[in-house]
């Protein structure tokens, strides 16, 4: 009996050390697809870290990672070197992510825009970008003259091409003449190419410009042509001043300190978060005021309506390009059907690549 | 879709503009192998010819310091490629391995406080003539000076190589160090020089994309151009007019893929995007296919070290 009361002290006694231990030692890692000067998509992510450094934790991040085996050495090595929360933020890290998730019961991830939790230790969590998306596709619709937005796509993931579809069905609303005409650059970052993406889209007759890649390369290309843009994932407004209408803002920063510090006071559980408009994940740059003082309004009250649940990115009737009925009248798409999203509605030109 | 002769002229102008850093990075890479150094850091010397640029550009104000001042960086930077390996006689793949990933980090660094600010407009001459004449307007005008700069330097690096006795010695340098040591010819002053010039074109490469293509300094911006350059002087068989021509196709197809897809071609796009690196090699292979010729342009001693016994 004494002999079993000895084991459970030292154990008890171990198991105090070990997370004393642990929480002075409480660490957060980070995974990036790209440089934290992207002033894109990995900026955003950054800035949400420094955030959480702020609150007094301490983190490490890794940039430029690929997608792919190399993110797979990488996670594993912050999960063995003591992170014991970690944030891998790009879609190409979903089967990396679970299979270190699977070796490190004891270390808590986080990873981004997913949707495999495999695991009790593996969370996802994602923005709704459509929704910035809808308020994009309504102010293309309205200044569009040649009727063709133009679009630059990296990979034909659900999350691309809900934010194609979104911004089509609220140009069409507005604008039932709109065409999408799409480049896909296989690639989220590559300045060269998107800029060259931009001027073939521009020399095709786009007279407003939208990416869902990383660099600002595509906006300056549209300054230059003197047609319309948008700024992707941070405010690029001043890298082309002119042509920039708004910019859709990834505001991680809340999400990451609230995830942080509860898995530090060992609160954390798994969830799978899809913040937007609403919870201001997802926020919206200034306006520019070439768009004029009524339709800065009207966008605005949709902003508004959004993120009530007034007004949804995806409300039926919704069709598919060969005329199919996705979303019924007066429904809208529920988030299952949102998170597998994988084919063009009416009125997108091309195929989605296989 | 407007498919008529001016779009055409357009089209190709941007052709043009897209394969300018590859001309100039494998045109400097061609002569530095042609004198037996394989020298791997072309992404890394573009990288920081690219943020020197920028950040010169930013500083000075000045865009002709910028343009020469990328150049210098490369020179420097490719100083201690040479050092390593023509005067501690290290392996040359190594080494050059080495220098891309230093390039990459020391520029990131050194870049920090330089991104978000945006370029400045750099020049284009005869911008009038470009508007005024249908087709060729856009062709042959309104380009900036490096552009014209890159597409008469194969032709020069050709001239170089074969008419003049200084590529002579460069050639013989690459093909028998030991022969032309024998000769009396400084062996590695040679090589130190063919390394140095390679340094300044790839700097100027990387000071095209961050000066004029797309004015602005982002990490990583030359995105893997440096190992395309690379390949290029491989698959054109060291001949810089092939180089020329496969560094065209490669920026032809990149281009003509965009525009494809953009008017909607029903070919895959995954096909479309594998196109460009798939043409430029076969079509370098059909053009390159004499074997007598390969011989005569190869470096024999490539990559091979070569140290003087005392």
């Amino acid at each position: 009996m004494y002999k079993n009361f000895f084991k459970y002290l030292i154990s008890a006694i171990f198991l105090l050390g070990f997370s004393v231990n642990s929480s002075a030692d409480f660490k957060v890692g980070f995974v990036y697809v790209g440089p934290t000067g992207d002033h894109g998509w990995t900026f955003q992510h950054h800035e949400g870290r420094n955030a959480v450094e702020a609150a007094g934790i301490k983190t490490t991040f890794v940039e430029s990672v690929p997608e792919g085996a190399d993110a797979e050495r990488v996670i594993r090595q912050l999960a063995q070197s003591g992170h014991d929360l970690i944030f891998t933020t790009s879609f190409g890290y979903m089967d990396p992510t679970n299979k270190v998730a699977k070796d490190f019961p004891n270390v808590k991830f986080e990873h981004a825009t997913g949707y495999k939790r495999e695991h009790s230790n593996v969370s996802t969590y994602s923005a709704r970008f459509y929704e910035g998306r809808t308020l994009l596709g309504h102010i293309a619709g309205k200044m569009t003259k040649t009727n063709t937005i133009g679009y630059i796509a990296s990979f034909p993931i659900p999350e691309v091409i809900r934010g194609i579809n979104a911004m089509t069905l609220a140009a069409q609303k507005v604008n039932p003449n709109i065409k999408t005409k799409i480049v896909w650059v296989f690639t989220w970052y590559d300045p060269g190419k998107e800029a060259e993406a931009a001027q073939a889209l521009i020399d095709q007759g786009a007279d407003v410009i939208m990416q869902h890649t990383d660099s600002t390369a595509p906006v300056q290309t549209a300054e230059k042509a003197g047609v319309w843009s948008f700024g992707q994932a941070s405010d690029m407004q001043r890298f082309a001043p002119k042509s920039i209408l708004t910019s859709i803002i990834d505001d991680w920063a809340p999400y990451y300190v609230e995830r942080a510090i509860a898995a530090r006071d060992g609160t954390w559980n798994q969830q799978d978060t899809w913040h937007g408009l609403k919870e201001g994940m997802v926020a919206m740059g200034p306006y520019n005021s070439a768009m004029g003082a009524d339709l800065v309004k009207e966008v605005e009250q949709l902003q508004k309506d959004l993120a009530s649940g007034k007004v949804h990115s995806f409300t039926g009737p919704i069709y598919d390009q060969k005329g199919n009925i996705l979303v019924a009248e007066g429904k809208v798409a529920d988030d299952g059907m949102l998170a597998g999203m994988s084919v063009y509605v009416k009125g997108v030109e091309g195929d989605i690549p296989k | 879709m407007s498919l008529d002769i001016s779009f055409i002229g357009i089209l190709i102008g941007s052709i043009m503009a897209s394969s300018v850093p590859l001309i100039l990075a494998a045109s400097g890479e061609l002569i530095t192998e042609r004198s037996g150094v394989l020298n791997l850091g072309v992404e890394g010397m573009m990288i920081i010819g690219a943020i020197s640029g920028f950040a010169l550009m930013v500083i000075t104000d000045n865009l002709f310091i910028a343009v020469v001042g990328s150049m210098l960086s490369g020179v420097i930077i490719s100083i201690i490629f040479g050092f390593l390996t023509q005067s501690l006689l290290t392996n040359h793949v190594a080494t050059g391995l080495a220098l891309t990933i230093f390039g990459i980090g020391l520029s990131a660094m050194l870049g920090k406080n330089f991104v978000g600010i945006p370029g400045k407009e750099f020049p284009i001459l005869f911008s009038s003539l470009k508007e005024s004449i249908p087709f060729f307007g856009p062709i042959l005008f309104g380009h900036s000076i490096v552009l014209y700069f890159a597409f008469a330097l194969p032709f020069l690096t050709n001239f170089f190589l074969k008419k003049t006795k200084l590529g002579l010695v460069v050639r013989a340098v690459g093909d028998s160090p030991v022969s032309a040591s024998n000769q009396g010819i400084n062996v590695i002053l040679v090589r130190y020089c063919c390394i140095l010039y390679g340094g300044a074109m790839c700097g100027l490469a990387g000071a095209y994309l961050s000066l004029i293509y797309t004015p602005q300094w982002i990490e990583n911006m030359t995105a893997g151009r440096g190992w395309i350059a690379l390949a290029l002087v491989v698959f054109a068989t060291w001949s810089p007019i092939k180089v020329l021509i496969g560094a065209l196709i490669f920026g032809g197809i990149t281009i003509l893929q965009l525009h494809m897809q953009a008017i909607g071609f029903r070919i895959p796009v995954q096909f479309l995007s594998a196109l460009p690196y798939l043409m430029t090699i076969i079509v370098l292979v059909v053009i390159s296919r004499d074997s007598r010729k390969i011989k005569l342009n190869t470096p024999t001693s490539l990559g091979r070290i070569f140290y003087k016994e005392k």
